[in-house]
Order: structure tokens, then C-alpha cells, then sequence
């Protein structure tokens, strides 16, 4: 037991409570269906952008990209354009290629001590692996919902749909997409928990989200596969959201409401949490900068006139006090020593 | 400098987020002024004179399909043709003679729904609505 995940775990099952039991007490409807949606939508937005500017105010003074590669410098030796990007092209490369593929995590390794004292680095591409699952089933999924979002529906949203379910299994037919979703947080939640390492670095805030999110796949199949909702009743709710003319649905079921209180709940904490990392890495210095330091001169943003004595100036002020004990001085007086400058060498 | 107030890169980050915003937002602004209200599937005088149908209407509006899954796996795989509801009412297990039959028009009745929430039966791939065939 621990208490970190055994909080997230509990907070996560009183959240379901709450909104379980809630949404059956008079007005619980328009509370958790209307009120709260709309505050969460709110909170994340203004949210997001106020994270984002905060951190548009953190000067970077430096350049400072990870480099993973060879930096340009002489034209006859070969430059890595992409993992040490010298021009804004390549940074956006760079940048696709982390934010689409997560190319950073894919250069994970283990490190390990074998033989007792033998340090050794391994290939380890699972977590690479997962989270990628994680990040495009959990962007599918969002991209389906937007058929209970549009009307009509868009095309491409229709043929997503398709795809994601092409193995006709069952009816309502299976979606890969809520499968993989579920495997992949299992998968980041038992990393967590079975690597004693990972274990020891984990917060309630990483378990949270995880449970978080655990919570919202498992509501939404539910409802899909096994409690059967309306869902021509949820479409009608969910636009008289979107078309701001909002009004409860009867009949819609309690878990309907669990699950959009788990998405609100998602939604406001989001900008405060490390969930903001879907902002930040576009944020990140360290992928974001273009490696061309040797090139151009970047000044330091705060750097603010210090008053400066240069020796040039130190001597003109005290040449001949220096003459005067001896001390070697750069320029002498003239006239009266005219061997002195070869000895500066 | 804690209380600088200056943003770097700001065009870039204002363009960013302005981005952001429009993306979230997506769903207000692509049905702003439209009115999406429920569709009503049509029923068919024969329908409306049956008072129920296979199942209670709430059970069929959201079991139908695995119905006419179970309907489907008993006539292929086991040859039986008559199913019994709860209430002892025979059925012929068949999708184009008994359900059509009373939801005579499935432009009126199935698609509707069909449509409004962007879901397509596979059953059409096979079946033929008689109406449309013609």
C-alpha cells in the first residue's frame, strides 16, 4: 500500500460518488450536466492560456537545445539538421517529429547494474511504446466524440470512426481505440507501481490522472458495450451544449453523468497540473531552440548597462604612477622610452 | 525577474494560442445558428397500431442492434427462424420480413437516427430494403 496512488485512488471513487449520487438529487441534473461543464470549459481555457503566458514571460537568456547530433559548423563535415537543428526549419522538423512521435522517449534506456557491479544500458522501448498508444487511442477517441459535438457530422469524423472499428466485432462494434486506451493506462499505471525506481519518484499527482482518465474509458465503454445509454438522447444533449441552448434530457442514466463530471473534473485540473505538458512542448527550450550559438549572438534579455572600466582606460588613468613604480604599462609615454614596446610581447 | 511583465516570442505564442482556442472551441462555432434538433423516427401506421414492438420501446431503442445480432448468429449458425419475446409473442427471426414490415420506410425510421448519430449498420451491406431495391 502507499499512500500516494491509494489518495488518487480514493479521490477518483468519491468523484464517481459524487457524481452518481448527485445527479439523482433534485437539480443534480442541471447541476452536473449544465453548470459544470460549462465552469470546467471556462477554467481550461483561460487556464491553459494563462499557464502559457506565464511562461512566455520566462526569459531564456540562452540557447540551450538538447543536441543529439553533430552541429553545423564546417561545410565538409556532415551536420545532423534535425537532432541539432541550425535553422528554424529544422527546429520545426524537430518538433513534429517529437510532438507526432515522441522521438525523444524512443532514445529511452535502462540503466542497470548486472554482476553486482557492472553498469549496463538497455534497449527499452516500451514505455515508448505505450505512451504513444495512450496519447493517439485518447486523441481518437476525443476525435469520435465529435459526432455527439457536430451536426452533420464531418466526413472525416465519420471515416476515423470506421477505421477505429473495422474489425466489426460485436455490436455496437468494437473501437480499437477504447481498448488500446485502457491497456496503455494499465500498462503506465503498473510502470508505476511494479518498477520499485518509479515507484519511488511517483506522486498522487501522476496516479491521479491516470486513475483520472482510467476512470473516464471505463465509463464511456460501459456505457457503450454493456449499460446501453441513449445515445440519440446524449446527442441531443450535448448539442443543446454546444448550440448554447442547454437543456437536461431525461433518461440519459447516472453513468452518463459520472463520466462527463470525470471529463469536467479532467478539464479544470488540467491547467494546473503536469497534464500541461500538452502546452509546455511547444513551450521547451530545450526542443524548441534553433542550435546557432556559434553563428549569431544572442544577448542575454535581462542584462541590464553595467557601468564598465576597461584596462584601456585604467591605464590612461594611472600610466605614469605605473611608470613610476615600475609596473609594465601597454603604451608608453612617447618619447621617453622608445625600446619598451618589444618587450610586450 | 519575477515581475517582468514582458512576453517572448509573443507573436508566436499569442498565434499558438489563438490556435488553441479555435480548435477547442470547434464544436461551438461549426453549429453556431444551426438548430440540431432530435430526430423523430416515423412510424408507419402499422407500427403505430402494434403498440409494441419486439422488445419495450426503451429496450429497443438502445438493444436493437444486439437483437438483431443474436437473431442473425440463430438463423445462420442454429437454422431457427421463430423467436419468442418475454411476453410469448412469435416473431420470424428476419430483418427485411418482420422488422421492415413494420417499419415499413427506413429512410424514415432506421436512418434518422442512424444519421444523427453518425453510426452505419453494417446490416445494409447484405440486406436490401425492398423500397429502395426497386
Amino acid at each position: 500500500m502507499n499512500i500516494s496512488y491509494m489518495y488518487s485512488l480514493i479521490a477518483v471513487i468519491i468523484l464517481f460518488l459524487l457524481a452518481y449520487v448527485g445527479v439523482k438529487f433534485p437539480g443534480g441534473e442541471v447541476f452536473f450536466g449544465i453548470i459544470i461543464p460549462y465552469l470546467a470549459l471556462i477554467i481550461f481555457i483561460l487556464g491553459f492560456i494563462n499557464r502559457v503566458i506565464d511562461w512566455a514571460r520566462s526569459p531564456v537568456p540562452f540557447r540551450i537545445p538538447t543536441t543529439c547530433g553533430q552541429q553545423k559548423s564546417l561545410p565538409w563535415i556532415k551536420s545532423a539538421n534535425i537532432d541539432n537543428p541550425s535553422t528554424t526549419g529544422g527546429v520545426v522538423v524537430r518538433m513534429i517529429l517529437e510532438v507526432v512521435f515522441f522521438r525523444s522517449l524512443f532514445r529511452n534506456t535502462k540503466c542497470e547494474l548486472k554482476e553486482s557491479d557492472k553498469i549496463s544500458y538497455e534497449w527499452e522501448k516500451w514505455l515508448w511504446l505505450f505512451s504513444l498508444t495512450f496519447h493517439w487511442a485518447f486523441f481518437t477517441v476525443l476525435f469520435r466524440h465529435l459526432r455527439l459535438f457536430t451536426e452533420p457530422v464531418p466526413a472525416c469524423v465519420q471515416l476515423v470512426a470506421k477505421l477505429d472499428g473495422f474489425l466489426q466485432i460485436g455490436l455496437p462494434g468494437l473501437m480499437l481505440s477504447g481498448v488500446a486506451l485502457l491497456a496503455a493506462v494499465t500498462f503506465l499505471f503498473l510502470r508505476r507501481i511494479l518498477i520499485p525506481q518509479v515507484k519511488y519518484i511517483s506522486l498522487g499527482s501522476d496516479y491521479f490522472p491516470l486513475f483520472l482518465i482510467f476512470g473516464i474509458a471505463f465509463t464511456g465503454i460501459l456505457m457503450r458495450y454493456f449499460t446501453k445509454v441513449d445515445i440519440v438522447g446524449v446527442k441531443e444533449f450535448t448539442m443543446s451544449l454546444v448550440t448554447l441552448n442547454p437543456h437536461v434530457i431525461k433518461g440519459i442514466g447516472g453513468v452518463f453523468y459520472v463520466h462527463l463530471f470525470f471529463v469536467s473534473v479532467l478539464l479544470v485540473y488540467f491547467p494546473f497540473s503536469k497534464l500541461m505538458h500538452l502546452g509546455g512542448i511547444f513551450m521547451s527550450p530545450t526542443r524548441n531552440m534553433v542550435n546557432n550559438s556559434r553563428a549569431k549572438r544572442h544577448v542575454n534579455p535581462w542584462n541590464y548597462p553595467v557601468k564598465i572600466h576597461t584596462y584601456d582606460a585604467y591605464e590612461d588613468e594611472f600610466r605614469e604612477k605605473m611608470i613610476e613604480i615600475g609596473l609594465p604599462v601597454e603604451k608608453m609615454i612617447a618619447p621617453e622610452t622608445p625600446e619598451e614596446p618589444e618587450e610586450k610581447e | 525577474m519575477p515581475n517582468n511583465k514582458k512576453m517572448y516570442d509573443k507573436g508566436k505564442v499569442v498565434a499558438g494560442l489563438c490556435i488553441f482556442v479555435v480548435l477547442i472551441t470547434f464544436p461551438f462555432w461549426f453549429n453556431l445558428g444551426k438548430a440540431a434538433p432530435a430526430p423523430e423516427p416515423k412510424l408507419s401506421d402499422k407500427a403505430k397500431a402494434a403498440k409494441e414492438c419486439v422488445m419495450p420501446k426503451a429496450t429497443m431503442k438502445t438493444e436493437h442492434m444486439q437483437i438483431l445480432n443474436e437473431w442473425r448468429d440463430t438463423v445462420v449458425r442454429d437454422a431457427k427462424r421463430i423467436y419468442t419475446n418475454p411476453s410469448g409473442k412469435k416473431f420470424n427471426m428476419s430483418l427485411s420480413n418482420t422488422c421492415l414490415d413494420c417499419h415499413v420506410e427506413k429512410a424514415e425510421f432506421c436512418d434518422k437516427c442512424h444519421n444523427y448519430a453518425s453510426v452505419t449498420p453494417y446490416c445494409w451491406e447484405c440486406h436490401i430494403d425492398p423500397k429502395e431495391a426497386k
